[in-house]
């Protein structure tokens, strides 16, 4: 069956095929066998439910932050920086050093405590405690549909790629990628899919730093490729903030405002800290401390990842100056494995081949390991078929990640409508996510706020996002140039309605009960604080959460000034 | 303390993860030491056809050996940290059995 792709995708295929021979497939055959060795291996590891979900919340902070980071870099993620940095120039850091690490340090700092220490399995579970059932089985759904979809988004992805670079038929790549990660989490659970994250964050970066450096020779070294692409773009292509004043035109289509409020503050802070998928990694580490330094070890390596996919979007613009032009048979998406076919050698090819195969597997089983776990916790075992043994949630578990894998064969074929990947995920972050944060930054700081006020503000966030993107952007009845620009304004009127109606719901409705709210709202005593003693070693300087936290800004703040004049 | 609370405490007592997972260093450190002994021999035995592809750098050499150090890196850690051993499960003959 060939999936609806974009004909530039079809005629695509002949011309990007990677000349792999036996030496890149032996790689990647290597890479294959170890990412099954390590489900069968973690399988004698799972006992209870909690192992096959959260790893019996006993994993070190060094793993569960390498997983954090790689959970994220999945390779719609690589790919889609990429061909935003071949797309809109160094502007791509926006989605680093403002739009993700100010909101990991938030939840590291700030609400890594409640979530912890409440002990919830999931994030919708903190909903369930906080506020009502209402709230908890609307943003579980959503939580579950989205993660299959992505998943899906993943597995269309790769198989786009892969026949692309390789030429196997779109299906057996589903296949075959379906089969690996659907066979390593149902063995090994959350613990499988984390170890392999781990791994995969590392041979990803194996394969993109040596196309960064020939990429770069190519183009005459760093100065080179601004003098070619400052040639070929004007200056502002190669600042961060170049052309961003209100009423300027930029080809992002946003403004500072629009970017530091939509982009940096509500897409990104819904996203880093109320994204299952992402807290899931921290909600299995060892203690709190651990807890609490799973997104700020993550910041480091995630403020340098962005040279990793900006670098190779910046030479593919300057090798193929029509890149994603009507007159060029590149899109941007491709500019990654335009370089890989160019540049790269038999050997250090098959890793980047391995990397970027590991990268959309890894995407999809963060997506499938959360979804199962919500779908068990929160769907089945709380509505459907309560008060049953652990055993039998552990086996339904695993059941339900093989009807996961299925589902998000089924939805691949959606994510074929939208051009850019990158936007239709940010697409359908700013409709379920941004309504999320709204509901719990005020549950986390405002007592009062009621119990029904968490469904209202879900349901008024989502669908005011919702309405502003399909209406009054799509049917232009307001004018903003991109579709990017158009999410991060979604994402502020989401917030914003999600936040006004939370208000208005609370003053006339009935607060939680004082007693229910200890340990999950600011200001009260968690009655798990016992908890807390301080391992042995994780007092030490280097270990310090707030230390951490605030490097990982100032670094990122530093990082900007280079591009900022 | 709430009912999900002492589940959730209950399951953590009962969980085997932290006693029976295996030390994720030790895979990394072994496939990277693989990966870095094929992809430096892929560099030394480099084709002038490799080296001119890859803008005269022999990047299999370079990139081998990153991996071989990385790999290297993680088995030595592991040496030198091994994990303490996690307290002993409530079901200490059932890790016999196995």
């Amino acid at each position: 069956m060939r999936s609806p792709a974009s004909p530039a995708h079809i005629t695509l295929a002949e011309g990007l095929r990677l000349p792999t021979n036996g030496l890149d497939y032996a790689i990647l055959a290597i890479y294959f066998v170890v990412v099954l060795g390590i489900g069968f291996a973690a399988r004698r590891s799972v006992k209870t439910s909690l192992d096959f979900f959260l790893s019996g919340r006993s994993l070190p902070a060094w793993v569960t932050g390498l997983a954090f980071v790689a959970a994220n870099l999945g390779a719609t993620e690589i790919l889609g920086m990429a061909a935003t940095g071949a797309q809109y120039g160094v502007a791509v850091v926006h989605w680093y050093w403002i739009g993700a690490i100010p909101a990991m340090v938030f939840l590291g700092l700030v609400m890594m405590p409640f979530y912890y220490r409440s002990k919830v399995r999931s994030v919708p579970e903190f909903l369930l405690q906080r506020f009502d059932k209402s709230a908890h089985l609307l943003s579980s759904a959503l939580f579950a549909f989205a993660a299959v979809l992505i998943a899906g988004v993943n597995l269309y992805a790769l198989a786009i790629v892969v026949e692309a670079l390789l030429g196997w038929p779109q299906w057996v790549a589903i296949v075959v990628a379906g089969f690996f990660v659907l066979a390593y989490i149902t063995i090994g659970g959350l613990s499988s899919a984390i170890y392999n994250e781990v791994l995969q964050f590392f041979v990803i970066l194996a394969a993109l730093i040596p196309i960064c450096v020939i990429g770069l020779k190519k183009v005459g070294g760093w100065d080179g490729l601004t003098g070619s692409i400052e040639k070929q773009h004007g200056d502002n292509f190669m600042t961060a903030w170049g052309g961003t004043g209100i009423g300027d035109a930029n080809p992002l289509g946003a403004n500072w405002l629009t970017i530091i409020l939509g982009l940096g503050f509500v897409l990104s802070f819904g996203y880093w800290t109320t994204n299952f998928a992402e807290v899931q990694r921290a909600l299995s580490a060892k203690n709190l401390s651990a807890a609490q330094r799973t997104p700020l070890i993550a910041a480091f390596p995630k403020i340098f990842i962005v040279f990793l996919v900006m670098i190779p979007g910046l030479v593919a613009a300057v090798l193929v100056p029509k890149i994603g032009t009507p007159g060029s048979d590149l899109t941007y998406n491709d500019a990654i494995p335009y370089l890989m076919q160019e540049l790269l050698p038999n050997g250090v090819l098959g890793i980047a081949v391995t990397g970027l195969l590991a990268a959309f597997m890894a995407g999809m089983a963060a997506n499938v390991s959360s979804f199962n776990t919500v779908f068990t916790y929160d769907i089945w075992a709380k509505y459907v078929v309560k008060d049953r043994e652990d055993g039998y949630y552990l086996k339904f578990g695993r059941l339900i990640t093989a009807i996961g894998v299925f589902a998000s064969i089924g939805t691949a074929f959606i994510a074929s409508s939208f051009s850019n990947i990158m936007g239709y995920l940010q697409t359908l972050f700013s409709f379920f996510n941004v309504p999320m944060f709204v509901v719990f930054i005020i549950g986390m700081f405002w007592k009062r706020a009621s119990m029904k006020s968490g469904v209202w503000g879900l349901l008024a966030g989502t669908t005011a996002a919702m309405v502003n993107y399909f209406w009054i952007y799509k049917q232009g009845v307001i004018d903003i140039p991109t579709d990017q620009g158009a999410n991060f304004v979604s994402a502020i009127v989401g917030f914003v309605a999600g936040a006004v109606v939370m208000v208005v719901v609370t003053l006339f409705t009935a607060p939680k009960p004082e007693a229910e709210l200890a340990g999950l709202v600011y200001g009260t005593v968690s009655p798990g604080m016992e908890d807390d003693a301080v391992e042995a070693g994780d007092d030490a300087w280097y270990r310090r959460p707030a230390l951490l936290g605030w490097s990982a800004v100032v670094l990122a703040a530093a990082c900007y000034v280079p591009y900022s004049f | 303390m709430s009912d999900l609370q002492k589940e959730v405490s209950e399951l953590e007592r009962k969980s085997a993860t932290a006693a029976r997972l295996f030390d994720i260093r030790r895979i990394i450190g072994g496939l990277f030491v693989v990966y870095g002994v094929i992809v430096t021999i892929a560099g030394l035995t480099a084709s002038d056809a490799d080296l001119k592809k890859a803008e005269d750098i022999n990047i299999n050499l370079w990139t081998g050996l990153g991996m071989l150090a990385l790999g290297l890196f993680f088995l030595v850690w592991l040496k030198l940290r091994p994990v303490v051993a996690a307290a002993a499960p409530e079901d200490e003959q059932e890790q016999e059995q196995e």
